[in-house]
């Protein structure tokens, strides 16, 4: 039975080997923040932290992660503080919202590798998609988060 | 199971938000607000709003929220009249079962054509208004003076003699009052909080992972379900093999329709993959033969054929062209489009003997429970819709609700159960309603002095109206009112014009895809015109406006010119261009400026967009409106097709059905807000209208070669 960390807490699960963490964290542990889009890595709708780096949970095998330490978006902060939320706050990025956890988690990960990220740096660090087109709004704010950090 | 939905709806969600809570933060039910302040025991003021004793003040809201900022928006609506103290004021949706027990009373439920606040201002603002009245004469009557002495700011209502006291204090006295039926209105001058930004309620949840979508219900027993549909449209099923996964973990049931078989699991990977596993046999009949090959030369038909049905004749085209000192013509096309909301189709429904409950993010709420009670075979009164905040529209989730009904059909079958549809992606991206393709065929006539003297325009395309029914919109004489808007109801003042319309119908389901008809037909109208201005020997933006005098679009037309410095020189290698839409009630331009880093990449570096809806509501959620609209009609001119082979949708993921990405969008997106009053504009699609030639017009511009069939892929070119 895999066990690994989940916003600090260790859990066990009993699934398959090759069961996305997507669906362990939506339909096992009920963290449905972190989104199902399109089950391809293609869309980063699914983004979640594994020990620190972004992953695209949906083609990440729970095998995979035995022993390892996941963060979700419930699990960025208690209470939607960290530096990018706030900077989505602020600047009002979400519309419908839905890729946006994803979006935000991506976010967080670029800037604790890169804390002056350039407009080239977050082209190549952003690559999920948002159908009701905020990206501009998403590059202001992973800016104005990193003039915060 | 059946023991918690036999009690009471409301304490249900109280305790399976608690018993799915586990690792999760907060669960919130945006469609149970309603049935939350109900059982608050607190008595609505009107229909529309609930003052609780705290002084929170409650908008109901009809219309869904996708992103738009619609639940905001109508809310600063009924603030304004209201008098309200604005940080005491929250949303929540009006309630479908209520309203259609209630006789309809919270109007339209649709969100789609941009009417959100352009349809409901009056009677929100009167709401306002109504209940504002209301709380007055409550207090005037406590105090025993003329309710005409009382004043109200900021929530607080007070009398000369220095009494006052709040909403809160008054709101169970003036909901025994009768409302008011026409109260006046405020001078717009006097609006303190429509035009303004208030932050959006829903933008908080939507960055802790907190909002609950449908797709996100959780419910005490809940199963998953993923769904296969013939794929192609029209076929049926004709056999599949439930042996091959008996007994695969966590599988529940496989439950079928006539078109599409469902795999019911624990655990929606589960239901997905067995799905997958599953054989399945489809009788699809002729329709397999369709290809867009062989839909191009459908549509072909109807350029060359005699006898089109006609739009619109002013003039006479033909005269007018014998006698022209230059006569132009070209074709454009545009293909199929779908939707791809992120949130793939998604409901979840529980049926019990006396009635049935769906979780939905719906474009209209009364849809939705129509499509419900045809399922489960009850009448409206026993369905109870409860919207969630949509994984985007775009106009994808209002008519169409195939996935309804497939969690109504599969939670009949397994009653009291709860069973949540998700389809895949692959099925969102082949099962879609597409942006339907279009052909159309343009001729102009210019004069010795290039004066613009006539035109035609045939279109053959597929006729929405035709397979998706509206009230009181109807084919006439062969054309779909909606395909011909562009067109039929240009504003240039041209003499001679003439619209014919031939109805081009396939079996690919076509929809209403966010700015409709106003995402090709005004590609074909301004690009031509840009095409014209070159034959005439003149600047694009001047050519346009002689025949655009006394309109609205010229107002913002200029505007746009003057903010993006038409004109004025540019940096070498960059160039424009220009267009101007009027949709939705709306008036719009746009200037797209772009370099080309070699011959086939596109540097979009710069779009300045321009909207008069009239007046403004929510100015910051018009602007984020413009920017997406921006980044929607980049989207579609260069990366979205789909085609059709075998009579299927080749496309199946965003794998080959890209979407814009970050690293594609200009630095530069430049709103420019020109409301000129007296009238209330849609905002939601008009900017995509202008957006789209604005961009064609500029890469003619700069390559010299005029593109006329999108996507702008297949022309080998990609965005820098």
């Amino acid at each position: 039975m895999p066990s690994l960390q989940v916003n600090g807490k260790q859990v066990n699960v009993d699934v398959e080997p090759d069961m996305p963490l997507l669906w362990v964290l939506r339909d096992e542990l009920g963290l449905t923040g972190t989104k199902y889009g399109c089950g391809i890595s293609a869309c980063g709708a699914c983004t979640v932290h594994v020990d620190g780096k972004p992953a695209r949970a949906c083609v990440v095998p729970i095998s995979s992660v035995e022993g390892k330490s996941v963060t979700t978006i419930e699990g960025l902060s208690a209470n939607g503080s960290h530096p990018v939320q706030k900077a989505w706050v602020q600047l009002q990025v979400p519309q419908c919202g839905y890729c946006q956890s994803g979006m935000i988690m991506s976010a967080a990960a670029l800037l604790e590798q890169n804390r002056d990220p350039t407009d080239a740096d977050i082209d190549a660090g952003m690559t999920n998609l948002c159908r009701c087109g905020t990206y501009h709004r998403v590059r202001a704010a992973i800016r104005a988060a990193a003039s915060q950090a | 199971m059946n023991a918690n939905f036999s009690s009471d709806r409301r304490s249900f969600l109280v305790r399976s938000a608690a018993v799915t809570g586990g690792l999760v933060l907060g669960v919130r039910f945006p469609g149970e607000a309603l049935a939350a302040t109900a059982a608050s025991g607190v008595p609505e003021v009107t229909h529309w709003l609930v003052i609780q004793p705290d002084d929170t003040v409650i908008v109901r809201i009809a219309r869904s929220e996708l992103g738009q900022g619609t639940f905001t928006g109508l809310a600063q609506l009924v603030a304004e009249e209201l008098e309200a103290d604005w940080s005491k004021v929250r949303a929540e949706y009006a309630d479908v079962n209520d309203h259609i027990r209630r006789n309809r009373i919270f109007g339209s439920m649709s969100t789609g054509g941009s009417r959100g606040i352009r349809d409901s201002n009056k009677y929100m603002r009167e709401a306002g208004a109504a209940a504002r009245q209301m709380l007055v004469t409550a207090a005037a009557q406590e105090w025993g003076v003329p309710a005409s002495e009382c004043t109200v700011s900021n929530g607080v209502i007070s009398h000369p003699g220095g009494r006052t006291t709040t909403f809160g204090k008054v709101a169970a006295a003036a909901s025994k009052l009768e409302a008011p039926k026409e109260p006046r209105l405020k001078d717009p001058k006097e609006w303190k909080i429509i035009g303004t930004s208030p932050a959006r309620f829903d933008i908080p949840d939507k960055t802790t992972g907190r909002q609950v979508y449908a797709a996100d219900v959780r419910l005490p027993g809940m199963l998953h379900a993923s769904v296969a549909q013939v794929p192609v449209f029209g076929g049926k099923v004709r056999r599949y093999d439930e042996s091959k996964i008996t007994g695969l973990r966590g599988v529940k049931k496989v439950v079928a329709g006539p078109d599409w078989v469902a795999v019911v699991a624990d655990n929606w990977w589960r239901a997905n993959q067995a799905l997958k596993a599953m054989p399945i046999e489809w009788d699809v009949g002729e329709d397999a033969k369709v290809s867009s090959a062989s839909i191009m030369q459908f549509l072909r038909t109807g350029i060359d054929e005699a006898g089109t049905p006609v739009a619109r004749e002013d003039g006479d085209f033909d005269a007018i062209a014998k006698g022209a000192a230059k006569v132009i013509e070209a074709e454009y096309y545009n293909p199929y489009m779908n939707h791809a909301t992120m949130e793939p189709q998604t409901a979840t429904a529980v049926v019990t003997d006396d009635k049935v409950d769906v979780w939905c993010g719906t474009q209209n709420g009364e849809a939705t429970m129509a499509a419900a009670s045809e399922a489960a075979g009850i009448p409206l009164e026993q369905v109870y819709v409860h919207k969630m905040h949509a994984g985007g529209g775009f106009g994808r989730r209002g008519p169409h609700q195939e996935y309804t009904k497939q969690a109504v059909i599969i939670a009949q079958q397994m009653r009291g159960t709860p069973v949540r549809v998700q389809w895949s992606r692959e099925e969102d991206m082949q099962q879609g309603r597409y942006r339907p393709v279009s052909l159309v065929k343009l001729r102009g006539a210019l004069d010795a002095q290039g004066n613009w003297i006539g035109w035609h325009v045939r279109q053959a395309d597929q006729s929405i109206v035709s397979t998706v029914r509206l009230p009181g919109i109807e084919i006439k004489n062969g054309v779909d009112p909606i395909n011909t808007r562009g067109f039929s109801d240009n504003p240039y003042k041209v003499a001679n014009f003439t619209n014919e319309y031939a109805m081009r119908n396939t079996h690919v389901p076509p929809g209403f895809w966010r700015a409709v008809a106003h995402t090709n037909n005004p590609i074909a109208r301004e690009c031509f015109i840009d095409e014209l201005a070159v034959a005439a020997g003149k600047d694009p933006y001047e050519f346009r406006r002689p025949f655009l005098q006394g309109r609205k679009d010229l107002g913002v037309l200029d505007a746009v010119a003057k903010a993006a410095g038409w004109g004025a020189p540019l940096p070498k290698g960059v160039h424009r261009g220009i267009a101007v839409v009027d949709s939705y009630g709306s008036f719009t331009a746009a200037v797209v400026e772009l370099a080309m880093k070699d011959a086939t990449t596109i540097d979009v570096g710069r779009v300045v967009l321009g909207i008069d809806c009239g007046y403004v509501c929510h100015r910051d959620a018009v602007i984020g409106q413009i920017e997406g609209g921006v980044i929607w009609g980049l989207s579609a001119l260069m990366h979205e097709e789909i085609t059709i082979e075998n009579g299927r949708v080749v496309q199946s993921n965003f794998s080959d059905y890209p979407l814009l990405r970050l690293s594609e969008t200009p630095l530069k997106i430049e709103a420019v807000l020109v409301p000129t009053g007296g009238f209330w504009g849609g905002v939601g699609e008009p900017p995509i209208g202008s957006l789209l030639p604005a961009l064609v017009n500029a890469l003619a511009a700069a390559t010299g070669k005029r593109i006329r069939t999108l996507p702008l892929k297949n022309h080998g070119f990609s965005y820098a």
